[in-house]
């Protein structure tokens, strides 16, 4: 089997991956792998041909496959390495990776250190438990896209779509533009789950219709999907009686979530956070298995791909620190979540770090809040840091930043807690 | 009070904020409060006047790994003829190699907004 040693092993190449492979050698890692699945580097964004990514790094509204190529040109001209067509089978803990690819059957590569940039999954319908036969043309809205999008077919003519996530939003316009029917959008919660601006540009411009608080009862159909029977739920997500419907459709897509990837991780051992199925992880974005980083949405499913960016290349930049034996490691401190919090990133803070840079906590609400709030750092019940916002929806991520004021009221604290409350001013 | 003057509120989509701005309209004026910047003024007015939004959709390729290629709008193109840019892009096909940003379609329908390949595309 052949052999291949390098500093930094980047496994998969989209957009946390890039980042993380041009950040690690920029940090100085002599060979960086970037290894992929797939015949090209990219990942998801080569079939997310919609706009909107780029606006907060280039300040450019770009179609994904133009974001990605910018960071595959970066890549290649500082020097990664790319093994594309390769699948990674196995990790050890001593950083030992196996994969096979076509034209040269198994490797093994030894590294220094490994970054997880595996991305995430699709909910699936097993997931969701939907109730009904199993017929043809029940597809993840991102199967549907990557159909559509390359590979040049379409699921269906007459379209239902469970969920507002941003994916099924998208697709609704995406076959609206190729001649297909959208019926419906339905969500079971109160609240939408993608971004309101995929609501107004991908289903009001459209007129497809959205119902709030309904969900799939059954699908009819044997061979092939005839129709879908819908119905409301209450505030307690139970059915309401005499609310059924029944829509003839011949697809149906889901958009019902977004699931960190962590098969790979699990395998080699490293301690997963059951709150975001992605590893527990300090500032750093090193996982409690040391010299393994991780980037972007293994870690916890951002909503917009320049911030996955840049968790990327604060991983890569890790990673070749502790490949040149030179990540700070000092005291950490743990990073709890509070009220209203559904989990905050990272779990553990290097107190190190904050005399040179800010470091961001990233959250997600339980609850929506439609009225100011604030957003706390708490070290028991001192209020370390906060931060007033319009309002925090769980489909938009909140952030707040700790910066070199902080080290001070920070010295003695074992673990602080984040929450986001009303605001009363 | 002028009987021409009507409010309504339009949520933003210049970026992800998603901000709900409020539109007063006052004859040929437009009024927009509650915006997060000034990108939203100019949105509103915008889609009180000539709305517009980014088209990203695919045309065929020869000679290259995919079928599609995928292009966008290099500008906010006019809402209500998207669909007829559609069918004209529908209508082409390109060769490979294709290089990101190349022009695939040039003055699209007479609006001056040209339609470029989203990505690299080798033969």
């Amino acid at each position: 089997m052949k052999i291949k040693k390098c500093d930094v092993a980047v496994i998969g190449s989209g957009p946390g991956g890039l980042a993380a492979a041009i950040a690690a050698k920029q940090h100085g890692a002599k060979n960086v792998l970037l290894i992929e699945r797939d015949r090209e580097p990219g990942g998801i964004l080569l079939q997310c041909i919609h706009n909107g990514f780029g606006v907060e790094i280039f300040k450019k509204d770009l179609p994904g496959p133009a974001y990605a190529q910018h960071f595959i040109h970066e890549a290649q001209s500082v020097g990664v390495e790319f093994l594309l067509d390769t699948m990674v089978l196995e990790i050890t803990r001593e950083k030992r990776i196996f994969a096979s690819n076509k034209s040269e059957g198994m490797l093994e590569i030894q590294a220094k250190a490994v970054i997880l940039a595996m991305g995430c999954r699709e909910r699936t319908r097993a997931q969701v438990r939907l109730p009904g036969a199993r017929p043809a043309g029940v597809y993840t809205a991102g199967t549907a896209q990557r159909w559509v999008n390359v590979e040049g077919f379409m699921p269906g003519k007459k379209i239902v779509i469970l969920g507002s996530g941003d994916i099924g939003m998208i697709m609704a316009r995406r076959l609206t533009f190729e001649g297909a029917k959208v019926e419906r959008v339905l969500e079971i919660m109160p609240y939408l789950s993608g971004l309101m601006r995929n609501y107004v540009q991908c289903l009001q411009d459209f007129g497809i219709p959205l119902q709030m608080q309904h969900t799939v009862k059954r699908i009819l159909g044997n061979e092939r999907v005839e129709a879908i029977e819908t119905v409301a739920v209450d505030d307690h997500w139970q059915e309401v009686r005499g609310s059924e419907e029944i829509i003839p459709c011949d697809t149906l897509l889901l958009s019902v979530g977004l699931i960190p990837e962590n098969e790979l991780s699990r395998q080699v051992g490293i301690h997963l956070d059951p709150l975001t199925a992605g590893p527990f992880v300090d500032n750093y974005f090193q996982t409690e298995s040391e010299g393994f980083f991780a980037a972007g949405n293994v870690v916890h499913v951002y909503d917009l791909v320049d911030w996955v960016t840049g968790a990327g290349l604060r991983a890569g930049e890790s990673a070749a620190l502790y490949a040149r034996d030179c990540l700070p490691m000092n005291k950490k401190i743990a990073v709890q979540r509070g009220e209203n919090v559904h989990h905050v990133i990272p779990h553990y803070l290097d107190m190190g770090s904050l005399n040179q840079r800010e470091e961001q906590l990233q959250m997600r609400v339980t609850k929506p809040l439609e009225q100011p709030v604030k957003v706390q750092v708490m070290n028991g019940t001192e209020v370390i840091a906060s931060k007033a916002l319009p309002y925090a929806r769980p489909g938009e991520m909140v952030t707040i930043s700790l910066k070199d004021k902080h080290i001070e009221p920070l010295k003695n604290a074992e673990q602080l807690v984040v929450q986001v409350v009303k605001r009363e001013d | 009070m002028d009987k021409s003057l009507q409010t309504q509120s339009i949520i933003c989509v210049a970026c992800p904020k998603g901000c709900r701005l409020q539109i007063q309209r006052d004859g040929e004026e437009v009024l927009v409060s509650n915006q997060g910047c000034k990108r939203g003024v100019e949105y509103a007015i915008g889609e009180m006047k000539d709305p517009r939004r980014m088209v990203a959709t695919t045309v065929q390729i020869e000679g290259a790994r995919h079928p599609l290629l995928p292009v966008y709008s290099a500008a906010p193109f006019p809402k209500a003829r998207i669909f007829e840019l559609l069918a004209k892009l529908r209508s082409l096909k390109v060769q490979a190699p294709v290089k990101e940003g190349q022009i695939i379609l040039e003055n699209a329908l007479d609006t001056g907004i040209s339609i470029l390949a989203s990505r690299d595309m080798e033969q």
